[in-house]
C-alpha cells in the first residue's frame, strides 16, 4: 500500500513535469497551429544555458529565474527569425521547419557543451515530508505545486489581461484578428516566448531527477505528446490532466509489470498515442476538428 | 512532356552510366561507400513517396530501416536462410507494419503519423536492446555477406555494389512508374486537398495506409541490402539520428521527386565523414540548417535546381523548335510560383 501511494505520488510529480512541456507545445499548437517538435530540445538548451549560469556562480534559483528570461527572449526571436518567413503555410513545410530546428538546437549544444552527461541541482531541498505514513519527497510536492502556479498565471494572463485576449482571438481566426487590429505576427512572437519559458521551467525541473546531456529532453518529448495527444491537443487543461495520467501509468507500469520494466517504459506513451487516436482522436478535453470546405 | 520526358530519360541514363563505371574506378573503402549510398537511396525514395508526393511525414523511416536490416540479419544468423532470399522477407515485414502502425495514426491527420512514428524511433534501440536473446542485445549481431559466384570476375565489394544496384533500378523504376499512374495522380491531389481529393472518389484512409506501407516497404528493403554491405547490426546503427538524416535527404534530393533520393543518400553518406573531422556535431548542425534553408530558399531540392538548369539549357538549344521552348519556359513559371503561392494560401 505504501509502496502504491509512494508510487502515485511520483508518478503525479513526473506527470507535472510532462504536462508542463506538453502545456508548452499546446499553447503554440493553439496560437499558430504548429506542432512544435524542438520544444524538447530548445528546453535542453535552456537548461544547459541555466548549467552554464550555476557553473558561472550564480545561485540556482537565480540561474533559473534568468535563464527563464533569455527563453522567453530566445523563443521570440525564433519565431521572428525562422517561423515567421513560413507563417500560414503548409503543415508539411512547418514539420520540417520544426524539425530541422531540433536538429540544429540538439547538435548546436553538443557543439557548446559536449556530449557528457551533467548532474543539475535541484531548487527544492532533499528531504521528505510525513503524510499518513508516507514519505513524500519535498521535491514531488514542489514540482506539483509550482505548476499548478504556473498554469494559475497562465490562466489569469490569458483570462485577464488585453495581450492574452488578443492570443486567444489569433487563434481562433487570425484573419478577422487582424481586422480588428491585432499584430498577428506579434502575437505569435509572444506566444513562442510564453511557451520556451514554460518548456524552460520544465526542463530545468526534469534535469534533476534525469542526467543532464544533449538528449535528455527526446524521452520527455514523446510523454507530452503523449500527455497532449491524451488531453486534446488544444487543450492546457487536457496537457496537464494528460500528464499527469501518463505520469502515473507509467510509474504503475515500471513498478507492476515487470515485462516492461525500466528498459520498455517509452512503449507506454507510444501505446497510450496510438489507443487514443483508435478511442478518441480529439483527446478528453479537445475539441473535435471540423473542416469547412 | 516530350521535351520533359526526354530530359528525365537523359537523365537516367547519365546516372545510370556513372554506377556502372564508379566501381571500376574507385578502391575497394570508396566501393564500400557507394553500395551504402544505393542502400540509403532506396529507403529515402520510399520516404519520398510518402513526405514529397502525398505530403505526409514519417519521422521514423530509420525503424523500417532497422526492421528490414534485422528480419534479414536474424534470418542470416539464425535460421541460415540465403542473403538474397531474405529481402522479400524484410519487404512483406516492413510493409506489414507499416499497415498496421498506419492504420490508427492515420485515421485523423496526417500531423499524428510524425508524432507517432517519432515515438517509435526513440523507441527502436530500446527494443532492440531488450530482445536481446533474438537480436544479439547491445553486441548486435555478426551476418556473412553474401559470397561472390566463382563465375563472376568481379571482386567481393565490385559483386555487391552491383547486386545492391540491380536491387536499387528495380525499386527506382517501380517507384517511376507507381507515381505516374493512377496512385501518383491520387496522392498529389491528396497532397494539395484532401477535401477536394474525397470529393473526386479518392479513397484517403486507403491511400494514406498503403502509401505508408508502401515505403516502409522500401525503407525495409534498403535495411536489409544494408545488412549485406556492413555484415553487422546493432543497435547504435539505428538511433533517431538515421531517421532525421532520411528526412534531411527527401529534402536536400527534392520533395516529390525520384531521382533526388540518389543526391540525397550521396549527401548523407558523405556529409557525415567530411563533417566529423571538425566537429562531432557539426554534420547535425548541417542537418538541421539544410532543413530549414531548403524550405526557405530550394523547396524542389538539387533537382528542381537540375532541372531548371537543363531547361535553361535546352532553351538554348532547341531555339528552332520554338513550340518546346515556349512550353518549357510556361512551365518553368508554373513550378516556380506554386511553392510560394501556396505558402501564401
Amino acid at each position: 500500500m505504501e509502496r502504491l501511494i509512494q508510487t502515485l505520488v511520483d508518478g503525479v510529480a513526473t506527470g507535472s513535469l510532462y504536462g508542463a512541456l506538453a502545456l508548452a507545445v499546446v499553447l503554440i499548437f493553439r496560437t499558430s497551429g504548429i506542432v512544435n517538435f524542438a520544444q524538447g530540445e530548445m528546453a535542453m538548451f535552456s537548461t544547459f544555458a541555466a548549467w552554464g549560469l550555476l557553473e558561472a556562480g550564480l545561485p540556482v534559483g537565480l540561474a533559473i529565474l534568468a535563464t527563464l528570461g533569455l527563453s522567453l527572449l530566445g523563443g521570440m526571436v525564433i519565431e521572428r527569425v525562422l517561423m515567421r518567413p513560413f507563417e500560414g503555410g503548409d503543415h508539411l513545410t512547418l514539420a520540417i521547419v520544426t524539425l530541422g530546428l531540433f536538429i540544429l538546437v540538439n547538435s548546436g549544444a553538443g557543439w557548446i557543451w559536449g556530449f557528457e552527461n551533467r548532474s543539475f541541482p535541484s531548487i527544492f531541498p532533499d528531504d521528505t515530508i510525513g503524510v499518513g505514513g508516507v514519505d513524500v519527497p519535498l521535491e514531488s510536492v514542489g514540482i506539483v505545486v509550482l505548476l499548478l502556479a504556473v498554469v494559475g498565471v497562465l490562466y489569469l494572463f490569458f483570462q485577464r489581461t488585453k495581450l492574452g485576449l488578443a492570443l486567444r482571438a489569433v487563434s481562433v481566426n487570425p484573419e478577422s484578428s487582424r481586422l480588428s487590429g491585432i499584430s498577428v505576427g506579434r502575437t505569435l512572437m509572444v506566444g513562442w516566448g510564453i511557451a520556451a519559458l514554460v518548456g524552460a521551467l520544465a526542463g530545468a525541473l526534469i534535469a534533476p531527477r534525469l542526467f543532464l546531456d544533449v538528449n535528455f529532453m527526446g524521452g520527455v518529448l514523446i510523454y507530452s505528446f503523449a500527455a497532449a495527444t491524451l488531453g486534446g491537443f488544444d487543450s492546457p487543461l487536457g496537457a496537464i490532466v494528460g500528464g499527469w495520467i501518463i505520469g502515473v501509468t507509467e510509474d504503475l507500469a515500471t513498478t507492476y509489470v515487470d515485462f516492461i520494466g525500466s528498459d520498455l517504459k517509452i512503449l507506454v506513451p507510444l501505446v497510450i498515442i496510438l489507443v487514443v487516436l483508435l478511442v478518441r482522436p480529439a483527446g478528453l478535453f479537445g475539441t473535435r476538428e471540423v473542416t469547412r470546405v | 512532356m516530350t521535351g520533359d520526358r526526354r530530359l528525365k530519360l537523359g537523365g537516367f541514363a547519365v546516372v545510370l552510366v556513372i554506377a556502372l563505371a564508379l566501381p571500376f574506378l574507385f578502391g575497394a573503402y570508396q566501393v564500400g561507400q557507394f553500395t551504402l549510398v544505393l542502400c540509403y537511396a532506396i529507403a529515402v525514395l520510399g520516404l519520398n513517396l510518402l513526405v514529397g508526393y502525398g505530403g505526409l511525414i514519417s519521422l521514423g523511416h530509420g525503424a523500417f530501416f532497422a526492421l528490414g536490416a534485422y528480419t534479414s540479419a536474424i534470418l542470416i544468423d539464425k535460421a541460415d536462410v540465403a542473403p538474397l532470399a531474405t529481402v522479400p522477407v524484410a519487404a512483406a515485414v516492413c510493409f506489414a507494419a507499416g499497415l498496421l502502425l498506419g492504420l490508427p495514426a492515420l485515421r485523423i491527420r496526417g500531423l499524428y503519423l510524425a508524432l507517432v512514428t517519432l515515438a517509435v524511433a526513440i523507441a527502436v534501440p530500446q527494443l532492440i536492446k531488450r530482445f536481446d536473446a533474438l537480436t544479439g542485445g547491445t553486441q548486435g549481431l555478426n551476418v556473412p555477406r553474401p559470397t561472390t559466384p566463382s563465375w563472376v570476375p568481379l571482386a567481393d565489394d565490385q559483386f555487391l555494389y552491383f547486386l545492391t544496384l540491380a536491387f536499387a533500378i528495380v525499386m527506382f523504376v517501380l517507384a517511376a512508374n507507381l507515381v505516374r499512374g493512377r496512385i501518383g495522380r491520387a496522392l498529389a491531389a491528396m497532397r494539395e486537398s484532401e477535401a477536394a481529393a474525397k470529393a473526386t472518389g479518392v479513397n484517403l484512409a486507403r491511400l494514406k495506409t498503403g502509401a505508408f506501407a508502401v515505403s516502409a516497404l522500401y525503407a525495409g528493403v534498403g535495411g536489409s541490402l544494408y545488412v549485406f554491405s556492413i555484415g553487422f547490426v546493432a543497435p547504435e546503427s539505428f538511433t533517431l539520428t538515421i531517421s532525421f538524416a532520411f528526412l534531411a535527404a527527401v529534402v536536400v534530393g527534392g520533395l516529390g521527386t525520384i531521382g533526388g533520393a540518389i543526391f540525397g543518400a550521396l549527401f548523407i553518406e558523405f556529409v557525415p565523414v567530411y563533417a566529423s573531422d571538425v566537429n562531432e556535431a557539426l554534420a547535425g548542425v548541417i542537418y538541421g540548417a539544410v532543413l530549414i534553408a531548403f524550405m526557405f530558399a530550394l523547396r524542389d531540392g538539387v533537382m528542381g535546381l537540375l532541372r531548371q538548369i537543363a531547361q535553361a539549357l535546352t532553351t538554348k538549344e532547341g531555339r528552332d523548335e520554338r513550340e518546346t521552348a515556349v512550353r518549357l519556359a510556361g512551365g518553368d513559371r508554373r513550378r516556380g510560383a506554386a511553392p510560394s503561392g501556396g505558402m501564401r494560401a
